[in-house]
This record gives C-alpha cells, structure tokens and sequence, in this order.
C-alpha cells in the first residue's frame, strides 16, 4: 500500500506537467482545429530558456535565493517562450488559415523540426545538467512515504496556475473572447472581436503554461536535451485526448491519469515499458471513447 | 451615366452600391445598391435563396464584395477587417441566430457588449430583459439549450446590447410565435421612434416587414427588382402576387 501511494504522488507530480502542456494543446485544437505538434518543442525551448536564465543568475549574481531564482526563471521563460510561440503563429501558421486541412498539420510538424534542431545547434547535442535547485523532502509520520520538497513545488505551482488560469478564461474579456472564438469565430468577428489576435493570444497563454511546464521539469530531473520535447510533447498531446481534446478541465485530468498511469506502470510491471504503456492508452482512446473523457461529441444542437 | 444613379443619396447612413459578391464562382448578389438613411427602417424581402443573407453577411465583408462599394456613415468599408466593421456600431442578428452554445444567457449578453468592455452593461441589459422578460428567467442556462424562439429574442438582445447605429436584422421572426412577432416588431419600431435607431430589416413575412418599414427593396436571385415606399409596395400587385397574398397576417 505504502508503495502504492507513493508511486502515486510521483505520478500525479509527472501528471502536472503533463497537464500544463495539454492545456496548450487543447486550447489551440478548441479555436482553431488544429495539432500544434510544435507544443513539445516549445515547452522543451522553455526548459532551455529557464536554464540560461538559472545559469546567468549564477554566473553573473552569484547565489541567489532559490525562491527568487524558480521566479524569475519562470517569469522570463513565460515571456521569452510566449512570445517565440507568437511568432510562429504569425510567421508560419496564421498564413496559412483557410487552406487546406492538412496545411498547418504539416508546417506544425516542420516547426517542430526546425526548434528541435535549432536549439541542438545553438545549445549543443548532448544533456545539459544544472545543479539541484531544491533538495531534500519530508516523510509521513510513520511510514515510508516520502514527498520531495521538488514535488511539493511542482503540485503547488501548477494549482496556483491552474486558479489563475481558471480565471482568465472563465471571468475576464479575454477569455469570454477566446471562448466566443472556440465556438463560432464569424459570430465573435461579427461582435467585434479581433479574432486573429485571439488565437494570438491562445498560442501565447499556451506557450506561457509550457514554459512553466519546462522550467518545472528541469529543475525535477536537473537536465534538458534538445529532444526533451517530444517524448512529453506526445504524453501530453496523449492526455489531451484522453481528457477530450477541446476541454480545459480534460486536459488536467488527462495529464494526471497519464502520470499515474506511466508511475504505476513502472512500478508493478515495466520501467522499460513506460513509454508503450502512455501510447497504447493514445490508441485505445482513439478507437473506443475517441471524444475523451470531459469531451464532448461532435454533433450538438447550435 | 447610369452610374450616377447608383449613388447614395447624401446623409446615407448605409450605402451599399453596385455590390457583387461571389461564393467560389458562383455570384449570389449582382450588381446589388441599397441604401438606409439614418434613423430610417429598410426592409428587404424576397424568396428564399434570393440572397438577402448574403447582402448582410457581404456588409460585414464576409464574404467580401468582389465588386462595388460598401460606404457607411461616409467611410468606405468594403476592405475593413470585420471586427472592424462591427467597430463602427454595426450589430446583426444573424441569419441561424448565431447563439454561443456553451456560453450562458448572460455571457452571450456579455459579448455583445464586448465593443464597451461592458461599461453600460447594466443599464443596457434591464432593457433588453424589459423587452424580453423570458431571458431573464433564462440568465444562467447555456445558450445551446434554449429554444429556437429563446435563441432568437437572445439574438437580437445581444445585437442591441452593442449601442448599434445600424442594426441588421435577418428574420427575426423565424420560429417566433405571432404574438411575440409583434412584440419584436412594435419594439423595433419604439427603439427606431425613441433612438432615432436605423434598422435594415430582412424577412420572410413580407407583411408584416413592409408594415413596420418605410422603405422596402424587393431581391430576385441576387439582383435588386424593385424598391420604394412601403406603402407603394403594399400595393403593388406583383408584390402582392408574389409576397403578400395567402401570407397575410
Ligand atoms: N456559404 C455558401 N456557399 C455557397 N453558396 C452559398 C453559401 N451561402 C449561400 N449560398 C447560396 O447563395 C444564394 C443566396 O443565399 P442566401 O442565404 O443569401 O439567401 P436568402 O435570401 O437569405 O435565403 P433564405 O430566405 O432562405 O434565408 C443561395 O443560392 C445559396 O445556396
Ligand atoms: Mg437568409
């Protein structure tokens, strides 16, 4: 049982990031229809930038205090990261609205290649470690369970963005926009919304999410790679499905089933076999219940 | 020569002229010029697929005129983006009423107040909640679940939550029992009397649009076939053999 739940809490930890990567997926397939297959790279690019501004908080400040310094490495990887995701859209996505379907699949799948490699060339090939940002955890009275101070910091910070978030889209006129967006764009242009700068903003929101997504990753494992994005790029596109591909609250749900179910697979059957196991769930959710768990169907009455 | 006809007549809030609009290759208006004057109700009738929805779509520039002008308030908008366009305090009630289903009653309200960041959000919803007291009873339900009549009176409510100078309507009586016909129809003409409101008016019901408007324009597969005073077109007996008799009241 105590392994149980401890395999648990490393899951639902994974499945937080999971979750803040598939809100970015979701949300841009909700107003736009489109599989940004670029998202893993941008939340492996936010992972990057969060570790360029950790190392230059300690080469050029000397020692900050950790706090300070998760802070800013979140604050500029939001924005350096967010603002890299607007430029895409404009540069290669925003182009090619109202072409064929499969247009901006493929420039997707093209952009993914061209971060990837971008920052292999610029960052080097191989893992870039960084030291342990946090360390240490406390164990429940008792038992054997241990909870790393890391993962508290994972789970809290994603709750408070997951409230902010919450937020913005359910109480403020951005959100009201984007979701007026998601649900009939003519309509919302016909109210006066700037339906290009709304989707804008959704590749920023989305990108913003990732960065954090990234600079928690990081400091969980202490090293990123240049293909660091696709291996979790594909959970989290996996768990948007699973939760319904379109829904916020699905996304969070799917990236959490998708840790738990990756941490307990590890446990009791295959470390090897992790990754398949993530997979399959993408396949059998496709074939039986391919409208996800919060999803909803196709057709509804307008 | 012929062009100067075509011209809009000074103080014309709404101008459009010489309008070709096409879907692919197929052209649904041709060489189409009405025009409202401020504070004036216009209506337009015509069967279906004459295309008088796409009249009030082309005005928004969706589609866009491949040929002609739009002209409002002075200011060429052919070219503007839509939202724009809607800028300018041009509302429609679109043609399929448009509501956003997983927004609720107040939400939708909400957004067409989108233009004021729903400064006078307040004031203007007591007034549409006075015209349409069923919405408030509905306030919290999720557009997408109410009926096609609920849905309707929310399309317009959420048109004039806009402040429009120009309200475009596209058959707001569609689904609509008679007497809350009526009601919208004698609420249009009280918010035209009381706001000096210009209203450009599309409908089925040809009686009871011709009624309530000054003007009127008859549409013919995408072409302009005739237009003038209500009162003249009442009496027309083309108009009556082709829109009036049998659909009387
Ligand atoms: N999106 C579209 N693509 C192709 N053709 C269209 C489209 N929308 C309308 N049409 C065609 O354009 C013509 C005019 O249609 P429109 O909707 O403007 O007619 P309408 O006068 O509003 O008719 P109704 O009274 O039935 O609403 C029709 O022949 C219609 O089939
Ligand atoms: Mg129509």
């Amino acid at each position: 049982m105590e392994y149980f739940i401890q395999q648990s809490i490393n899951g639902l930890t994974l499945g937080s990031i999971y979750g803040l990567i598939a809100i970015g997926y979701t949300m841009v397939y909700g107003i736009i229809g489109m599989i940004n297959f670029a998202h893993g790279d941008v939340f492996m690019l936010g992972a990057f930038m969060a570790m360029i501004v950790f190392l230059a908080l300690t080469t050029f400040i000397g020692g900050v205090p950790v706090v300070l310094a998760l802070l800013l490495m979140m604050l500029v990887a939001m924005l350096l990261t967010g603002l890299w995701s607007w430029t895409i859209e404009r540069l290669a996505y925003r182009p090619l609205r109202g072409s064929f379907r499969l247009a901006p699949l493929i420039t997707a799948i093209g952009m993914s290649i061209a971060l990837s490699n971008f920052v292999q060339v610029t960052q080097g090939p191989r893992n870039k470690p960084i030291p342990p940002l946090v360390n240490g955890g406390v164990t429940i009275y008792g038992t054997g369970i241990t909870i790393a101070y890391k993962q508290m910091v994972i789970v809290i910070v994603t709750a408070i963005l997951l409230a902010a978030f919450w937020y913005l889209v359910n109480r403020t006129t951005l959100g009201r926009a984007q979701r007026s967006c998601e649900q009939d764009r003519k309509m919302a242009a016909l109210l006066g919304i700037d339906v290009d700068k709304t989707i804008s903003m959704t590749f920023v929101m989305g990108a913003m999410l990732a960065a954090v997504a990234g600079t928690l990753y990081l400091m969980f494992y202490g090293v990123i790679s240049f293909t660091d994005g696709f291996t979790p790029g594909v959970k989290a596109f996996t768990a948007a499905v699973l939760g319904g591909i379109g829904s916020l609250p699905g996304a969070v749900v799917g990236g959490l089933l998708i840790g738990l179910i990756e941490a307990l697979w590890s446990a009791y059957f295959s470390i090897d076999y992790k990754d398949v196991a993530a997979f399959s769930i993408l396949a059998i959710v496709l074939i039986f219940l391919p409208s996800g768990i919060l999803g909803r169907p196709e057709v509804e009455k307008v | 020569m012929s062009e100067t006809q075509t011209l809009p007549k000074t103080g014309a809030l709404l101008s459009v002229e010489n309008v070709e609009t096409y879907y692919g290759n197929i052209r649904a208006l041709s060489g189409v010029s009405v025009h409202a004057d401020a504070g004036e109700i216009v209506t337009l009738i015509g069967a279906n697929g004459a295309g008088k929805s796409t009249l009030m779509m082309t005005i928004f520039g969706m589609p866009r005129a491949r040929k002609g002008r739009v002209v409002f308030a002075g200011q060429d908008i052919t070219q503007l983006p839509t939202h724009e366009i809607a800028r300018l305090r041009i509302a429609q009630s679109p043609e399929g009423r448009r509501i956003f289903p997983r927004m609720t009653v107040q939400e939708n309200l909400q957004m067409g107040a989108s233009l004021d960041n729903l400064e006078f959000y307040d004031e203007d919803v007591r007034k549409v909640f006075d015209l349409f007291p069923r919405l408030k009873e509905r306030i919290n339900q999720r557009g997408g679940t109410l009926s096609g009549g609920e849905q309707q009176m929310l399309a317009i409510g959420r048109a004039l939550m806009a402040r429009p100078r120009l309200l475009l309507l596209d058959e707001p009586s569609l689904g609509l029992a008679p007497l809350i016909i009526k009601h919208i129809f004698e609420a249009i003409k009280e918010l035209n009397k009381s706001t000096g409101l210009t209203v450009f008016l599309v409908e089925q019901n040809a009686f009871g649009a011709l009624k309530l408007a000054d003007r009127g324009y008859v549409m013919v597969n995408g072409i302009v076939t005739m237009s003038g005073s209500s009162k003249d077109l009442l009496a027309n007996p083309e108009v009556r053999a082709a829109y009036l008799e049998g659909g009387r009241h």
